[in-house]
């Protein structure tokens, strides 16, 4: 039986790991390599790397983050942030990352998606997707983009069902408004999203103990569950998350 | 020992190069047959589309090397796509492949109602002994993606079987070619354990 993923990401400026709330306030929080392995030693089941640089001539100190972390890490892992083009994907995939994440890019330009899943195949392409509630949409969520400050007009559903026939081979869900609370995914959202492509959906925002991602899984019917500051400052191990979910019969790679 | 990668286009090796390097294999990754001269094994991966991985192989005659190495007896590993190549035939774009193993790649059926690519960690069943699953044990979990399965003419051939819906060969052998669906360099230490028992093989 195919098993529910933990995937914890990390958010990395100018080649070190970072941890901010909403985007403000980052503090370092330790080389991005070691913090791979350690997670990997753990039995996490992917990695996401989401390049916050704000410069892009820093840019190739993320390649660089990319390259040691293959070498070290034999699990999958994606990288999201600063991604401009299909050129900007390649570099990354052959660095040895075996996704990219397009996020407001995506928003802005569409066909990136398509063209990106010509290039590299679907799966290598996932769409992170920032959404916040907003009831002048029909399903009742909206999409923003630049890290949560902007919103488009775009409703999350009808998002989340073009990124699919465009080519997304998966979602990366976040809520904008459980983002940072710790007070668990965003179970509606996440279910109405999951239950209605046929692609893997990732929830993400929101995660603040174990027990938020039985919930995502189980209620959300999430395929994957993205966690940050619980491993990264509050102390659990993915192991240990892992436990949890096992006793609650959820399927998972112990 | 020197081990023969092929290189077809069909995605990127990168992580198959990290694992072997990282396994301090002998390896050379090449799309052309007479650069594997002195391999006495063969891994064929592989990501992507079915139609124009074979175009590619049929331009590069790697289709013949391939078919030939077989016959010759050399150890060959097949990963993923190239666990797809070496069937008779593949329903994606109903394309025509190396026909070295009986049986075809077919998808999985929208009736199961399943997220499709299968991707993701799930556990493999070891159906009988083999070389390859030496030190690992049955139901451990490997990283897969793909959309299309592997159905055997003989079922005697799968080693190890994949529960997504359904139940399919995700490990099969046939005389000295084998093949996995899943993605053993990105499968943790467990599928570095699998690359090695290959590497190892007399």
């Amino acid at each position: 039986m195919l098993q529910k993923r933990i995937i914890v990401c990390l958010d990395v400026k100018d080649g070190r790991t970072t941890k901010g709330v909403k985007f403000q306030n980052n503090i370092d929080i330790g080389d991005p390599v070691s913090m791979a392995e350690l997670y990997y030693k753990q039995g996490v089941d992917e990695l996401v790397f989401y390049d916050i640089t704000a410069s892009s001539e820093k840019r190739e100190i993320m390649i660089d983050v990319v390259r040691d972390v293959a070498k070290k890490i034999f699990i999958p892992f994606s990288v999201g942030g600063g991604i401009g083009s299909v050129e900007d994907m390649k570099k990354v995939i052959m660095a040895g990352a075996e996704k990219v994440s397009v996020n407001s890019l995506a928003v802005k330009n569409p066909s990136i998606i398509a063209e990106g899943a010509r290039y590299f195949g679907s799966q290598c392409i996932v769409v992170g997707m920032d959404v916040k509630k907003d009831s002048t949409k029909e399903s009742g969520y909206g999409i923003v983009i630049n890290g949560g400050r902007t919103p488009v007009d775009l409703d999350a559903l009808e998002w989340a069902l073009q990124v699919q026939d465009l080519g997304a081979g998966e979602i990366v869900l976040n809520s904008i408004d459980a983002d940072g609370t710790k007070n668990g995914y965003e179970l509606k959202l996440t279910r109405m999203i999951s239950g209605s492509v046929k692609i893997p959906v990732v929830a993400s925002g929101g995660a603040g103990k174990p027990e938020h991602l039985t919930d995502v899984f189980r209620e959300g019917l999430a395929d994957a569950a993205l966690i940050a500051s619980m491993v990264h400052i509050d102390g659990y191990t993915v192991e240990g998350i892992k436990k949890v979910l096992a006793e609650e019969k959820i399927p998972v790679r112990l | 020992m020197k081990i023969g990668v092929i290189d077809y286009e069909a995605g990127n090796l990168t992580s198959v190069e990290t694992a072997l390097r990282y396994l301090q294999a002998d390896y050379i990754i090449s799309g052309k047959p007479e650069d594997f001269k002195h391999c006495s094994k063969i891994i064929f991966p592989g990501v992507g589309e079915a139609s124009s991985a074979m175009n590619t192989l049929k331009i590069r005659k790697l289709d013949t090397f391939l078919r030939e190495s077989f016959k010759e007896g050399l150890p060959i590993l097949g990963i993923c796509l190239g666990c797809q190549i070496v069937l008779d035939g593949s329903e994606e774009n109903d394309t025509s492949c190396l026909g070295i193993v009986s049986g075809k790649a077919v998808r999985f059926d929208d009736s199961l109602n399943l997220k499709i690519p299968h991707m993701g960690w799930n556990q493999v069943k070891i159906e009988r002994e083999h070389f390859l699953f030496e030190g690992i044990k049955t139901n451990s979990s490997f990283y897969f993606v793909h959309s299309y399965y592997p159905l055997l003419s003989d079922n005697s051939d799968t080693v190890g079987s994949t529960d997504y819906g359904i139940r399919f060969s995700s490990v099969f052998s046939y005389k000295n070619i084998s093949a996995v669906q899943f993605h053993p360099e990105k499968s943790g230490e467990v599928g570095l354990r699998l690359l090695e028992n290959f590497i190892n093989y007399r």
